[in-house]
Protein backbone atom coordinates (compact mmCIF):
# COMPACT_ATOMS: atom_id res chain seq x y z
CA UNK A 1 0.00 0.00 0.00
CA UNK A 2 2.70 2.26 1.13
CA UNK A 3 4.65 1.68 -2.07
CA UNK A 4 1.68 2.40 -4.23
CA UNK A 5 1.26 5.82 -2.78
CA UNK A 6 5.34 6.94 -2.75
CA UNK A 7 4.98 5.61 -6.18
CA UNK A 8 2.26 7.84 -7.32
CA UNK A 9 4.33 10.28 -5.56
CA UNK A 10 7.29 9.60 -7.53
CA UNK A 11 5.16 10.10 -11.17
CA UNK A 12 3.65 13.78 -9.69
CA UNK A 13 7.25 15.09 -8.38
CA UNK A 14 8.69 13.83 -12.42
CA UNK A 15 5.35 15.78 -13.67
CA UNK A 16 6.78 18.27 -11.94
CA UNK A 17 10.44 18.14 -13.21
CA UNK A 18 9.06 18.49 -16.56
CA UNK A 19 7.29 21.29 -16.17
CA UNK A 20 9.62 23.19 -14.34
CA UNK A 21 12.02 21.85 -17.86
CA UNK A 22 9.91 23.80 -19.79
CA UNK A 23 10.66 27.19 -17.94
CA UNK A 24 14.58 25.75 -18.04
CA UNK A 25 14.31 25.61 -21.71
CA UNK A 26 12.61 28.64 -22.50
CA UNK A 27 13.52 30.88 -19.73
CA UNK A 28 13.99 34.34 -21.70
CA UNK A 29 17.23 35.69 -19.20
CA UNK A 30 19.76 33.83 -17.77
CA UNK A 31 17.73 34.34 -14.91
CA UNK A 32 14.85 32.76 -15.32
CA UNK A 33 16.92 29.75 -16.25
CA UNK A 34 18.41 30.07 -12.33
CA UNK A 35 15.54 29.93 -10.95
CA UNK A 36 14.54 26.84 -13.24
CA UNK A 37 17.21 25.51 -12.12
CA UNK A 38 16.92 26.06 -8.03
CA UNK A 39 13.46 24.68 -8.18
CA UNK A 40 14.31 21.36 -9.59
CA UNK A 41 16.94 20.91 -7.38
CA UNK A 42 15.53 21.27 -4.74
CA UNK A 43 12.08 18.80 -6.32
CA UNK A 44 15.14 16.45 -6.60
CA UNK A 45 15.99 16.12 -3.08
CA UNK A 46 12.11 14.99 -2.04
CA UNK A 47 12.55 12.43 -5.38
CA UNK A 48 15.59 10.96 -4.40
CA UNK A 49 14.10 10.38 -1.02
CA UNK A 50 11.16 8.98 -2.27
CA UNK A 51 13.52 6.14 -4.23
CA UNK A 52 15.13 5.21 -1.04
CA UNK A 53 11.83 4.43 0.58
CA UNK A 54 11.11 2.31 -2.53
CA UNK A 55 14.65 0.43 -2.50
CA UNK A 56 14.72 0.58 1.58
CA UNK A 57 18.27 2.15 1.38
CA UNK A 58 19.27 5.03 4.08
CA UNK A 59 22.26 5.87 1.86
CA UNK A 60 20.33 7.45 -0.53
CA UNK A 61 19.62 10.41 1.96
CA UNK A 62 23.25 10.86 2.12
CA UNK A 63 23.04 11.31 -1.48
CA UNK A 64 20.05 13.46 -1.42
CA UNK A 65 22.19 15.62 1.26
CA UNK A 66 25.22 16.31 -1.13
CA UNK A 67 23.30 16.82 -4.11
CA UNK A 68 21.20 19.86 -1.90
CA UNK A 69 24.51 21.16 -0.94
CA UNK A 70 26.38 21.40 -4.52
CA UNK A 71 22.80 22.46 -6.32
CA UNK A 72 22.85 25.16 -3.51
CA UNK A 73 26.47 26.29 -3.77
CA UNK A 74 25.78 25.81 -8.13
CA UNK A 75 22.90 28.51 -7.42
CA UNK A 76 25.31 30.75 -5.33
CA UNK A 77 27.76 30.84 -7.38
CA UNK A 78 26.24 31.69 -10.70
CA UNK A 79 24.40 34.03 -9.03
CA UNK A 80 27.59 35.82 -7.81
CA UNK A 81 28.81 35.51 -11.49
CA UNK A 82 25.79 37.17 -13.17
CA UNK A 83 26.26 39.82 -11.09
CA UNK A 84 29.25 40.83 -10.99
CA UNK A 85 31.62 38.34 -12.88
CA UNK A 86 33.41 35.66 -11.30
CA UNK B 1 0.75 -4.11 12.63
CA UNK B 2 -2.55 -2.43 11.83
CA UNK B 3 -1.21 0.33 13.42
CA UNK B 4 2.28 0.16 11.41
CA UNK B 5 -0.52 0.00 8.16
CA UNK B 6 -2.18 3.60 9.25
CA UNK B 7 1.30 4.87 9.67
CA UNK B 8 2.60 4.02 6.26
CA UNK B 9 -1.25 5.11 4.55
CA UNK B 10 -0.93 8.94 6.36
CA UNK B 11 2.89 9.40 5.62
CA UNK B 12 1.68 8.15 1.67
CA UNK B 13 -0.58 10.54 1.29
CA UNK B 14 1.25 13.57 2.83
CA UNK B 15 3.99 12.32 0.46
CA UNK B 16 1.36 12.84 -1.91
CA UNK B 17 0.29 16.11 -0.70
CA UNK B 18 4.09 17.60 -1.11
CA UNK B 19 4.47 16.21 -4.67
CA UNK B 20 1.37 18.14 -5.34
CA UNK B 21 2.44 21.42 -3.91
CA UNK B 22 5.95 20.53 -6.01
CA UNK B 23 3.34 20.58 -9.42
CA UNK B 24 2.01 23.96 -8.18
CA UNK B 25 4.99 25.69 -7.88
CA UNK B 26 6.59 24.47 -10.77
CA UNK B 27 2.83 25.33 -12.57
CA UNK B 28 3.49 29.00 -10.90
CA UNK B 29 6.97 28.61 -12.68
CA UNK B 30 5.44 28.45 -16.08
CA UNK B 31 2.77 31.20 -15.70
CA UNK B 32 3.60 33.87 -13.88
CA UNK B 33 4.81 37.19 -15.89
CA UNK B 34 8.15 38.21 -14.25
CA UNK B 35 11.20 36.90 -12.75
CA UNK B 36 10.47 38.41 -9.18
CA UNK B 37 7.38 36.53 -9.40
CA UNK B 38 8.68 33.42 -10.69
CA UNK B 39 11.04 33.69 -7.53
CA UNK B 40 8.42 33.71 -5.24
CA UNK B 41 6.34 31.04 -6.75
CA UNK B 42 8.89 28.69 -7.01
CA UNK B 43 11.11 28.65 -4.31
CA UNK B 44 8.48 29.15 -1.88
CA UNK B 45 5.82 26.22 -3.32
CA UNK B 46 8.95 23.98 -3.71
CA UNK B 47 10.26 24.31 -0.01
CA UNK B 48 6.77 23.70 1.62
CA UNK B 49 6.21 20.72 -1.22
CA UNK B 50 9.73 19.15 0.15
CA UNK B 51 9.63 19.62 3.27
CA UNK B 52 5.52 17.82 3.52
CA UNK B 53 7.09 15.13 1.29
CA UNK B 54 9.75 14.44 3.65
CA UNK B 55 7.70 14.56 6.44
CA UNK B 56 5.49 11.91 5.16
CA UNK B 57 8.93 9.75 4.82
CA UNK B 58 9.22 10.06 8.84
CA UNK B 59 5.37 8.84 9.03
CA UNK B 60 6.68 6.05 6.76
CA UNK B 61 10.02 4.49 8.35
CA UNK B 62 10.02 6.21 11.62
CA UNK B 63 13.52 4.50 11.52
CA UNK B 64 15.20 7.58 9.64
CA UNK B 65 14.47 10.49 11.96
CA UNK B 66 17.29 11.97 12.08
CA UNK B 67 18.39 11.74 8.59
CA UNK B 68 15.39 13.06 7.50
CA UNK B 69 15.30 15.60 10.30
CA UNK B 70 18.56 16.87 8.82
CA UNK B 71 18.09 17.27 5.37
CA UNK B 72 14.54 19.29 6.45
CA UNK B 73 16.18 21.41 7.92
CA UNK B 74 18.67 21.95 5.49
CA UNK B 75 15.93 22.52 2.76
CA UNK B 76 14.74 25.13 5.32
CA UNK B 77 17.65 27.16 5.76
CA UNK B 78 19.31 26.94 2.45
CA UNK B 79 16.46 27.83 -0.16
CA UNK B 80 15.68 31.23 1.39
CA UNK B 81 19.27 32.39 1.35
CA UNK B 82 19.27 31.09 -2.63
CA UNK B 83 16.39 32.76 -4.04
CA UNK B 84 17.11 36.14 -1.96
CA UNK B 85 20.59 35.80 -3.68
CA UNK B 86 18.85 35.11 -7.01
CA UNK B 87 16.48 38.16 -6.47
CA UNK B 88 19.37 40.14 -6.05
CA UNK B 89 21.16 39.53 -8.68
CA UNK B 90 18.34 39.54 -11.03
CA UNK B 91 17.67 43.23 -9.84
CA UNK B 92 21.02 44.46 -10.20
CA UNK B 93 21.55 42.94 -13.77
CA UNK B 94 18.24 45.03 -14.63
CA UNK B 95 15.99 41.93 -15.34
CA UNK B 96 12.67 43.93 -16.53
CA UNK B 97 9.66 44.04 -14.30
CA UNK B 98 6.20 43.58 -15.65
CA UNK B 99 4.28 46.45 -17.17
CA UNK B 100 1.63 46.14 -14.15
CA UNK B 101 4.36 46.70 -11.38
CA UNK B 102 3.39 49.67 -9.11
CA UNK B 103 5.20 49.76 -6.35
CA UNK B 104 9.36 49.82 -6.45
CA UNK B 105 10.57 50.81 -2.88
CA UNK B 106 13.93 49.07 -3.82
CA UNK B 107 14.57 51.82 -6.80
CA UNK B 108 13.22 55.31 -4.29
CA UNK B 109 16.18 53.74 -2.10
CA UNK B 110 18.72 53.59 -4.67
CA UNK B 111 17.49 56.67 -6.00
CA UNK B 112 17.94 58.77 -2.11
CA UNK B 113 21.81 56.86 -1.82
CA UNK B 114 23.05 57.65 -5.11
CA UNK B 115 21.66 61.72 -4.69
CA UNK B 116 23.55 61.84 -1.16
CA UNK B 117 26.55 59.93 -2.28
CA UNK B 118 27.37 62.72 -5.03
CA UNK B 119 26.01 65.80 -2.38
CA UNK B 120 29.04 64.34 -0.31
CA UNK B 121 31.36 64.18 -2.96
CA UNK B 122 30.58 67.98 -4.00
CA UNK B 123 31.19 68.87 -0.31
CA UNK B 124 34.18 66.82 -0.28
CA UNK B 125 35.62 68.72 -3.89
CA UNK B 126 34.64 72.40 -2.00
CA UNK B 127 36.70 71.35 0.77
CA UNK B 128 39.64 70.20 -1.01
CA UNK B 129 39.45 74.01 -3.43
CA UNK B 130 39.56 75.71 -0.21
Amino acid sequence: MANTLIFIAISITLLSLLISLYRFIAGPEKANRIIAFDVMSVSTIALIAFISVLNKRIIYLDVALIYGILGFIGVLIIARYIEKGL
Amino acid sequence: MSENNWNEIIGGFIAIGGSLFLVLGSIGLVRMPDAYNRIQAGTKASTLGTILSLTGIIFIVPDWFGKLLLLILFVLITNPVSSHVLARAAYYTKVPLTGITKVDKLKETLEVEESRKAHLKKVRIQKEEE
